[in-house]
């Protein structure tokens, strides 16, 4: 071994030396990132830059050189990057207020004319989240509160990504995707929210206890008919005698045994009583 | 050798003087040893000596195992120079001449201890049994030092280092270059960062390990995110403006691990945000009462399932979502009482209704039974109205009179007769009489 390092001590230095050269001007690029390649200030070239629709593979990711010292390599990410949107209270043109929180989705897809404007992507992320912002604020200024809610989203949401598109174009950026996250009342809206929900329950609450007291009235009502018509099929075969009849039952629960007890005074002419003077 | 023998000669009488010396003061344990071993001390001394600081074991009697350490060898020696006395005695005794021996002699016998006597007593150290300090020891210790602790490693050549670095670094190579996958999981291989292929469960060969990289994910076991996190009350928006306070969970695997490794910074927490939004997106398209049913439900899971396959497809996330469940949709808890009331009411009404129904059931079933008594009779009468007309009318009238107090009176001037009934009845226990006054109202007749 000694004699080894002895004898080529001038090779083991060299291959040093070239190990330590090549370190320093190779670089790596994976898949996810793309690398602009800076020369003196400018940028020269760029490596695994995005190009719509390359399957992986195909890419020129993967070793590449530079020279160390004259060219510094930044590196951007390839992928899909998001901004977040601090949630801000939107009006509506109905004077409502929402507090919205979206997020968009961005990638770099002009590597060289980022580097030149913003330097890193986390920058873009910073100069984009104030303009996404106001764009949203502008564009869902202009609706109703309820077509905030619904199914106009979708195109309030075209006409917000292609806004934040243009700024972003600017940053070499392509905006694309923007979603509102959330929609939510404003604390001091809650409360009268919940009023509301409350009043209209009430109004159901009540609603269907009348409805359930017209519903048994009209179930009695509907027996009571039946039942006269039951009475009339039954007692208007004969008025006259139902008349009799009737009263003849009237009596016996009138004039019935009671806690009180009564006394009937009788006419000497009552028909009850005409065998009484004369048999 | 020569050295040895003279540095013994010498150590030898000094030695024995001090035994005799002990023996006559005849004090402590130390002493008792010597005048016992007496006839042998010179020999002991002389194996202990020589033993002591470069460990001839191997050539000497007992000790073969034991390197270097003087105090085991002539404590072994003690025995089997034949003096059977307390064993136990004698140990503690012989080693105390042995560390003695070894210390003292260290002093003095320093310039030859580099010849011979301390490189080998060395060689009992780690140093000595990976290294080969065989040069050195060689020329020092003869046969003597040499024997035991090298004798594997020294044969092969110069030095292990080398070979045990390259097998290594096989080794290494091997394993970054083997791959053994667990169903359901798949790694991606990248050749100096460069994407290369996706290799599949099971056994596989790459590059070793700088050339090629592999990232293995498992990409069959669902991962479920839970929102919100938390026991919070998460009060979202219905299309109706009302709020409905809703948890839901979202499952989802790797469907194409290209794509879930390289298109997304953050694939897991766009999972979450892209759910987030759809659902806010459905339920801003239902009613508060669709929210709550069981139906409107399992249509807003199915919708926001959709919607949001359909979103993380258009990002290409490499996302495959296989179910959305909402755990809980409550109306929030400051109306839940008024919502309460709802239920109370709905209560009510089926309560109002009932009634009503059992009523309902009762005069109609009074009305057919009356109806039917009353034809029965009629039938009967009919066939001989004027008999039954006058049946019926006298035991009405006997069932009426039976049970009242009965005063046959003229109408006329009846009022004084009716203070004198009341008392009388009042008076009289038997209430059921009946009491006819005739005369009055014969006389009225006759009168009139």
């Amino acid at each position: 071994m000694g004699n080894f390092w002895q004898d080529y001590k001038g090779a083991w230095v060299a291959a040093g030396v070239a190990v330590v050269g090549a370190l320093l001007s190779v670089i790596v690029v994976p898949e996810t990132e793309q690398v602009v390649i800076v020369r003196s200030g400018s940028p020269n070239r760029v490596y695994n830059a995005y190009v719509p629709g390359a399957p992986f593979g195909t890419t020129d990711a993967g070793i590449h050189w530079r020279i160390p010292g004259y060219e510094r390599a930044i590196r951007i990410d390839k992928r899909l990057l998001s901004v977040d949107m601090q949630q801000e209270q939107v009006l509506s043109t109905d004077q409502l207020r929402l507090n919205v929180d979206a997020f968009a989705r961005y990638r770099i897809v002009d590597p060289v004319k980022m580097v030149q404007t913003a330097q890193t992507a986390e920058r873009v992320t910073e100069q984009l989240q104030p303009i996404l912002s106001s764009v949203v604020r502008q564009e869902l200024g202009k609706r109703t509160f309820q077509s905030l809610l619904t199914a106009e989203r979708g195109e309030a949401m075209a006409h917000i990504r292609d806004g934040l598109d243009r700024e972003a174009r600017e940053y070499g950026a392509q905006v694309v995707d923007v979603r509102i996250k959330r929609a939510d009342l404003p604390e001091s809206a809650l409360e009268s929210a919940f009023a509301r929900m409350q009043a209209a329950r009430q109004e159901e609450a009540k609603t269907i206890t009348a409805q359930g007291q017209k519903d048994a009235q009209i179930i009695r009502a509907d027996a009571e008919a039946q039942a006269a018509r039951v009475y009339a099929d039954a007692f208007g075969k004969d008025a006259k005698f139902y008349d009799f009849y009737r009263a003849m039952q009237s009596y016996s629960v009138s004039f019935a045994k009671g806690d009180g007890g009564k006394t009937i005074l009788l006419s000497p002419d009552n028909a009850y009583l005409q065998h009484f003077r004369e048999p | 050798m020569t050295a040895n023998g003279d540095a013994i000669s010498r150590a030898g009488p000094g030695i024995a003087k001090d035994s005799a010396q002990d023996s006559v003061s005849g004090a402590t344990s130390g002493p008792l040893s010597r005048p016992l071993a007496g006839p042998y001390a010179g020999d002991v001394l002389a194996m202990t000596g020589r033993k002591s600081p470069w460990g001839s074991d191997s050539e000497g009697e007992n000790g073969a195992s034991q390197p270097g350490s003087g105090s085991a060898s002539s404590g072994s020696d003690g025995p089997d120079s034949g003096d059977d006395k307390d064993a136990s005695d004698k140990g503690p005794n012989d080693k105390g001449t042995g560390d003695k021996d070894a210390g003292e002699p260290r002093g003095p016998r320093n310039p030859w201890l580099p010849s011979g006597s301390t490189p080998p007593r060395r060689p009992a150290s780690i140093e000595d049994i990976f290294r080969s300090r065989d040069p050195r020891r060689t020329n020092g210790g003869g046969g003597l030092g040499g024997g035991f602790p090298n004798l594997p490693r020294r044969a092969d050549g110069k030095s292990w280092l080398p070979l045990g670095i390259g097998v290594a670094v096989l080794a290494m190579l091997a394993t970054s270059s083997v791959h053994a996958l667990n169903p359901g999981e798949q790694g991606i291989v990248t050749r100096f960062g460069h994407f290369s292929r996706v290799i599949d469960h099971g056994l596989s060969l790459t590059l070793p390990w700088p050339i090629e990289q592999v990232e293995v994910t498992d990409v069959r076991s669902f991962a479920v995110d839970t929102i919100p996190d938390g026991d919070g009350e998460k009060l979202m928006l219905t299309g109706d403006r009302n709020l409905v306070d809703l948890s839901y969970q979202v499952r989802w695997n790797i469907k194409d691990l290209k794509d879930y490794s390289y298109r997304l910074t953050d694939p897991k927490g766009t999972v979450r945000e892209v759910a987030e939004a759809a659902m806010r997106a459905s339920i801003g398209q239902i009613s508060l009462n669709d929210a709550l049913s069981g139906a409107g439900r399992a249509r807003v899971e199915q919708d926001v399932r959709e919607r949001t396959q359909r979103i993380l497809d258009y990002y290409r996330a490499g996302v495959s979502i296989q179910g959305v469940e909402i755990k809980k949709a409550d109306p929030p808890s400051k109306t839940r009482a008024a919502f309460d009331q709802v239920n109370v009411a709905q209560q009510e009404a089926d309560r109002d209704r009932s009634n009503a129904r059992a009523t309902a059931q009762q005069v109609l079933a009074r009305a057919e039974g009356e109806a039917t008594a009353f034809n029965k009779v009629y039938e009967e009468y009919k066939l001989a109205p004027e008999v039954t007309k006058r049946r019926m009318y006298y035991e009405t009238m006997e069932h009426v009179i039976s049970q009242n107090d009965t005063v046959v009176a003229e109408p006329k001037n009846m009022n004084t007769y009716l203070p004198i009934s009341e008392t009388k009845r009042r008076g009289d226990p038997p209430s059921g009489d009946i009491t006819v006054t005739a005369g009055p109202a014969t006389a009225q007749q006759g009168g009139q």
